[in-house]
């Protein structure tokens, strides 16, 4: 594979050069392969040294941690695995384990004397594919090849199916980084935590392995022909067969459509159930509730979410849901798949998550969230109408907040007066690799929900209009809503941010009464990847992202909050919210958020009523752009998300409006996709 | 003959050696390890461990000199000591260092200090064997050192 995705791409052995996962290794295989071995001690490191050897394998020894990490930075693709000691003098090996998984994405084995559970659980927290306790024998050594086999398989399936690398993948332990779990659990969906978060380790990487599953991508034409057919069928009497007869692609498969149909569904409740901002997540759910009212602080949506994915309790939700928006907190059963990525969002938009995924940590509030967010933003009304099938992809994303918080935390961003995406702030950046990957899977299934959610963004546009999307994302929400939630590890809004789209779009929309959150809300979600991947970068943007989805107002106020989005609600989306980070911008992420939807709206459900005529071209022009600039690994996502809206033009207006508004998602994004490679260790 | 002898001799200094608890099953991964391109790769191990060793017995033995005593960081040396023992196979060396991290985690200085000195005996008791052992093992001949003569 090699692939340039992987880091640590490692052609094992020369022989190996580009072996993918899940083809044929090369035949010497193993032999060859590249071992890097850190250790202290100089006795155990020449006994493994002369072990691997022994295996045929290609050895390098190093006793000190940080001559070890610079050895691999210096030659990204010169190791296929990373044998290290646990205790160092220099540098705690789990640290080391940390940084690997980060930057390299290499897998790692941990070896310590020292057999007890707590450091063996750690180890496996902090990501490690695998922990030998010494005195290590040489049949431990003889099998490592299968760590490097098994991570570089998942690798290829999530490019794949994301079409971006996704690092994080990371071993297990990739993962990694999303802290939507620990966000989750503690309600705030902060992501500040990085990979260290073991929580979110384990979960992330936990939802990667979970989500891994052959992805398609879901280009925006994909997506548009995907909604009209399930349009065509009629939202009741879509089911997948059908949907692909009509859609009649090669080479996508029932399961394929089943789960975007998922995700699109979530999406649609959550453009229906925007009006809770805090129980974002029933918000989405119940279409006519549509309430923004104030999304309120995303920690209703976070709790949504939260709930949803079963970390918060169930009460919890409702009451969030209840005091945000008054809706019916019908968490319908947001299928989200995305629970399992611990997203925060888990509420009801799988759709979300995908934004959320894909954005996976968002440092930066993206623009990209800017469709995550759109699904919530919208008016109760306007959700029912977007109800319709459009799954509520977590959008709104409006990841808005890609703070560098860690992705993990799936803020709903959206809360912030413009449900923004959520970011999925994959926690900690360290978890960037993993979560990417993760997200970037499930987005389409799991829409990463919540975790996504752009916290930052969210947090912030709170306090302006309320974000009345919390988005179901919870997560996400939460973060908006604080806007402090540094949205650090802009968990992937991502699409994801469904939740953050209904949170945020509440907010402005709420007051426009959008119906054109609806549309948006397809939209968010694929902004919400954007969003993530911005934010990821953009710590700055927090808001941004949240936004774009969200805001389409009808009255489009193109000009991109923070600039970026020029193009019309759509992209603004997370521009609106890019208020960079929370401040100040939220109001104009809000303008720009209600653009966006309502541009999505109009799109997406040809609700597109409210919509002006200009909106829809921006949309439609926004949605090109937006696959252009997303980043080339945001793109997948990036697309997923597009693809829900299904309005072809919401999605190419959000996307346009993305790529161009946000100023450059790529450079945000840098996302590959999920990955949030870019999380500096 | 004598060489034959002298093998033999070897072969039971060996076989004592895992009798008498000095070493244990690692010992003989390390003999795996050991063949025609590295034919002396026991000897040169335990060289190492002796040589690493010796700087954190003298590591230990300041930090027991210290009142009151540093349980935390005597732990991290024997620890470390520990490992290196392990990874030889010094079986008797490693139950003494797992005394004194006990008495380390209980903070008990006496029992450290106890602990550690009789540690510090079977550390040398265990050199002096090895040093003999391989300096014998060079008398009769590299093809037959303890490698591979497994009993």
């Amino acid at each position: 594979m090699n692939q340039s995705n992987c880091k640590g791409s490692m052609s094992t052995a020369s022989s190996s050069t580009n072996w993918k996962a899940n083809d044929v290794v090369p035949d010497q295989f193993p032999a060859g392969l590249r071992v890097l071995v850190v250790d202290d001690d100089p006795t155990c490191l020449v006994i493994l040294e002369k072990m691997l050897r022994t295996c045929l394998y290609e050895v390098t020894k190093c006793n000190r941690a940080e001559v070890a990490l610079s050895m691999l930075r210096e030659n990204k693709n010169g190791f296929d695995i990373v044998i290290s000691d646990v205790h160092m003098p220099d540098m705690d090996g789990f640290k080391l384990l940390e940084h690997i998984g980060l930057e390299m994405d290499l897998p790692v084995i941990m070896m310590s004397a020292d057999d007890g559970k707590q450091v063996v659980m750690k180890g496996v927290t902090h990501g490690a594919c695998d922990y030998l306790i010494k005195p290590v024998r040489i049949e431990a050594l003889k099998n490592i090849w299968q760590h490097v086999v098994r991570k570089k398989k998942n690798e290829w399936k999530d490019l794949e199916q994301s079409g971006s690398v996704e690092e994080g993948d990371r071993q297990p332990k990739l993962s990694e980084d999303v802290d939507y779990s620990s966000s989750a659990n503690e309600g705030n969906w902060k992501n500040s935590k990085k990979r260290k978060d073991e929580e979110e380790e384990t979960e992330e990487r936990d939802d990667t392995s979970t989500l891994k599953k052959p992805r398609v991508v879901w280009s925006v034409e994909l997506h548009q022909q995907f909604v009209a057919a399930v349009n065509q069928l009629g939202i009741d009497k879509a089911v997948p067969k059908k949907i692909l007869e009509l859609m009649n692609v090669p080479g996508l498969t029932r399961e394929n459509v089943a789960s975007h149909l998922q995700k699109y569904r979530l999406y649609l409740r959550r453009l229906s159930g925007v009006s809770q901002h805090q129980g974002m997540n029933n918000s989405f759910m119940s279409p006519q509730d549509a309430t923004f009212g104030a999304m309120s602080s995303l920690n209703g949506l976070d709790l949504q979410t939260l709930s949803v994915t079963g970390q918060l309790p169930a009460q919890s939700l409702a009451t969030l849901q209840a005091a945000g928006l008054g809706r019916s907190t019908t968490k319908s059963g947001i299928p989200m798949p995305l629970v399992d990525q611990r997203n925060l969002f888990s509420f009801e938009n799988p759709k979300l998550r995908f934004g959320e995924g894909q954005q996976q940590q968002m440092s930066s509030n993206k623009p990209m969230n800017l469709l995550h967010g759109i699904p919530t933003t919208m008016e109760p009304k306007q959700l029912a109408s977007l109800h319709q099938s459009a799954q509520s992809i977590g959008s709104m994303n409006m990841q808005v907040n890609t703070h560098g918080g860690q992705g993990s935390s799936l803020l709903m961003q959206m809360a912030q007066p413009q449900s923004r995406g959520q970011i999925l702030n994959e926690s900690t950046s360290s978890h960037g690799p993993r979560l990417p990957s993760s997200i970037g899977q499930p987005i389409m299934t799991n829409g990463i929900a919540g975790g996504v959610i752009g916290r930052n963004g969210i947090g912030d546009n709170s306090r302006g209009t309320g974000y009345n999307q919390v988005p179901p994302s919870s997560s996400m929400l939460s973060f908006p809503m604080n806007h402090t939630t540094e949205l650090a590890g802009n968990s992937f809004p991502l699409g994801s941010s469904p939740g953050i789209s209904n949170a945020t779009s509440k907010g402005p929309f709420q007051e426009e009464g959008n119906s054109e959150m609806k549309g948006s809300a397809g939209f968010i979600s694929s902004y919400d990847i954007f969003n993530d991947l911005n934010q990821h970068q953009h710590k700055s943007h927090d808001w941004e992202l949240q936004n774009v989805g969200l805001h389409f107002d009808a009255s489009q106020n193109a000009n991109p909050i923070q600039g970026n989005l020029d193009v019309s609600p759509s992209v603004l989306v997370h521009q609106g919210y890019s208020s960079s980070q929370r401040s100040g911008q939220n109001r104009n992420a809000s303008a720009v958020g209600r653009a966006m939807f309502s541009g999505v709206e109009c799109v997406e459900q040809g609700n597109m009523q409210n919509f002006s005529p200009h909106l829809n071209n921006l949309l439609v022009d926004n949605s090109i752009r937006v696959k252009a600039e997303t980043i080339p690994d945001a793109n997948s996502q990036t697309t997923l998300f597009t693809e829900h809206f299904g309005q072809d033009d919401l999605m190419s207006a959000l996307l346009k409006q993305q790529q161009g508004g946000i100023g450059t998602a790529e450079t945000d994004f840098d996302l590959d996709g999920y990955s949030m490679d870019n999380i500096p260790v | 003959m004598e060489r034959n002898q002298m093998r033999r001799q070897l072969a039971l200094m060996r076989q004592s050696f895992f009798d008498q608890g000095f070493l244990d099953e690692q010992f003989i991964q390390l003999e795996e390890l050991q063949d025609d391109a590295n034919p002396n790769f026991v000897e040169e191990v335990v060289t190492l461990y002796y040589r690493d060793s010796s700087r954190l017995i003298l590591n230990i033995d300041q930090a027991l000199e210290r009142n009151p005593l540093d349980f935390n960081k005597l732990d991290n040396y024997m620890h470390q000591f520990k490992g290196s023992s392990t990874s030889i196979g010094a079986k008797k060396v490693k139950a003494e260092c797992t005394q004194f991290r006990e008495y380390c985690k209980a903070g008990n200085s006496e029992g450290c200090m106890r602990t550690f000195q009789q540690l510090k005996k079977e550390y040398a008791i265990l050199k002096r064997k090895l040093e003999a052992f391989f300096q014998q093992a060079r008398q009769a001949g590299p093809l037959e050192t303890a490698c591979r003569s497994r009993n």
